[in-house]
């Protein structure tokens, strides 16, 4: 009996172009934070600052998401798993432009960090930006299938992000007592390893939105993959 | 999905009720309880039997010669079907409100007054007076109406004929007032209105709406009931069934994707 479908078909539509706009600025979003770590290892400084300036394409875009899902409320008010999933696309465009931002910031860095140094630590930023990519690439698409096991998973995939930071944290660290003069750039570095780390987190945010609009109820607090030691917060 | 409890903590509990219309079913084995201090709406497509139901609850189905009750509805513990039960006084208990307003074309305070002065529930016009007053008072119509008392109560507006209804069904002091689509003849200002007032009266009253407005139900109601085919298909906490109803059909009708 259940179907997508409304017996109002341009309801539909209008559901259909907040997805979409969702998935527009997702996929952005990802490319930004995959950009900003290409910058990041070949020091350049052209890249890094187009995705300064695309950041408000990603910006405008969250505006749109916000006047359609308050027009869709205003105007069908929508009820159930509709009202749900108007919401969390509310809420996951919020969180998209924060991620974005996270990209922005690691780009705004990047002419402060000399790559041709002898910073070894760099080589492990990329494998970590990969996972978080992925979680970010992995929570939209539960999101465009509501699919709430999806969304489960990939908050359990947020440790591997975390232990990530917590070695770097230390291998910075080190690196910064033994090599002083190279304190202010690798500041940078950690700072860079944080916004990955809450690339990270969203991702498990948008999950949890994702999993209360698919099935109405709130993931299980075993299932976020919490209780996570963290060290340098 | 039906309420099970102990019978007689309820204002009104209906148990396993059955309604024909000669051969045809018209309800199927509903159990649901209604309380004192709570709006009950119950939705449903056009013909699930929503306003069937609510006019078994205070037997007015009797005035249908083909209609027929099975199961059992009790108000305080009382099988409202059992032989002895005075139909009139029952009405007085369980009042009702129509989908069109429908004064008596009498005078306004006739109207309010012709109830308690069947049910000898004044001793003298004083005492009366008292009643209507109280009466149009609590149904928000007293201030519009104070002045102009013995006009015909078909003279006024139709937000204010159904405050006068509301007036008329609570000058007898009932227990459960019924309302089978109240607001459905109104303009949204009158909407409004109406529902303030049940939202007012709620804490004096056990009372059963039936409404086609989804946002009307969501407003006004703290628990919602679902019926489909005769049947109840779900009740509970209004902001539960319309957040998140646990079954398909309820969140294909609330949701605007059922047939």
């Amino acid at each position: 009996m259940t179907t997508y479908e409304h017996t109002i078909k341009v309801f539909d539509d209008e559901i259909g172009q907040l997805r979409g706009l969702i998935a527009q600025m997702g996929g952005l979003a990802e490319q930004a934070i995959d950009d900003a770590i290409e910058a990041l290892k070949h020091h350049d400084l052209e890249t890094a600052a187009e995705i300064v300036r695309n950041d408000k394409k990603i910006d405008q875009l969250e505006v749109q998401a916000e006047e359609l899902a308050v027009r869709i409320i205003a105007l069908r008010a929508p009820l159930a798993d509709d009202l749900r999933d108007v919401v969390a696309a509310l809420k996951i465009a919020g969180v998209i432009e924060r991620i974005a931002d996270y990209a922005k910031n690691i780009a705004k860095r990047t002419p402060l960090i000399d790559s041709h140094g002898q910073i070894e630590p760099l080589s492990v930023l990329p494998a970590m930006a990969t996972l978080a990519i992925e979680m970010v690439h992995d929570v939209l698409d539960a999101f465009a299938a509501r699919d709430p096991e999806a969304a489960q998973q990939v908050c359990a995939r947020d440790r591997a992000v975390d232990d990530f930071y917590n070695s770097l944290f230390r291998v910075l660290v080190t690196h910064m007592m033994e090599n002083p003069a190279t304190i202010g750039q690798v500041t940078h570095l950690l700072f860079i390893a944080k916004n990955l780390e809450r690339i990270g987190d969203h991702a498990t945010n948008i999950a949890e939105m994702v999993y209360f609009a698919a099935t109405g109820t709130h993931m299980a607090e075993r299932d976020r993959g919490a209780f996570v030691t963290r060290q340098g917060e | 999905m039906n309420v099970q409890s102990p019978i007689a903590q309820h204002k009104i509990s209906a148990r396993h009720v059955n309604v024909f219309y000669g051969d045809k079913q018209a309800i199927r084995d509903v159990s649901i309880d209604f309380d004192r201090d709570v709006v009950t709406a119950l939705i449903g497509p056009s013909g699930c039997g929503k306003s069937t139901f609510l006019r078994t609850l205070n037997r007015m189905n009797d005035t249908i010669p083909s209609a027929r009750v099975e199961g059992e509805i009790d108000l305080d513990g009382e099988d409202i079907y059992a032989p002895e039960m005075d139909v009139v006084q029952l009405r007085a208990r369980v009042g009702m409100v129509f989908q069109k307003p429908n004064p008596f074309p009498k005078s306004i305070f006739e109207n309010v007054a012709y109830g308690p002065r069947i049910h000898g529930l004044a001793s003298n016009h004083a005492q009366l007076a008292d009643i209507v007053e109280r009466s149009l008072k609590r149904a928000g119509l007293w201030d519009e109406v104070k002045d102009r008392l013995s006009d015909s109560g078909t003279a006024l507006s139709g937000g204010q004929q159904q405050r006068l209804c509301i007036a008329r069904a609570i000058a007898v002091d009932p227990e459960v007032i019924l309302m089978d689509e109240p607001c459905s003849a109104l303009d949204p200002i009158a909407t409004a209105k109406i529902e303030e007032l049940i939202h007012e009266l709620k804490g004096r009253y056990a009372i059963v709406i039936v409404t086609h407005n989804m946002q009307q139900a969501a407003r006004v109601s703290q628990r919602t009931a679902f019926f489909h085919l005769g049947a109840l298909v779900e009740s509970g906490s209004t902001s539960d069934i319309f957040t998140n109803p646990r079954q398909e059909r309820t969140k294909d009708y609330i949701t605007g994707r059922y047939g």
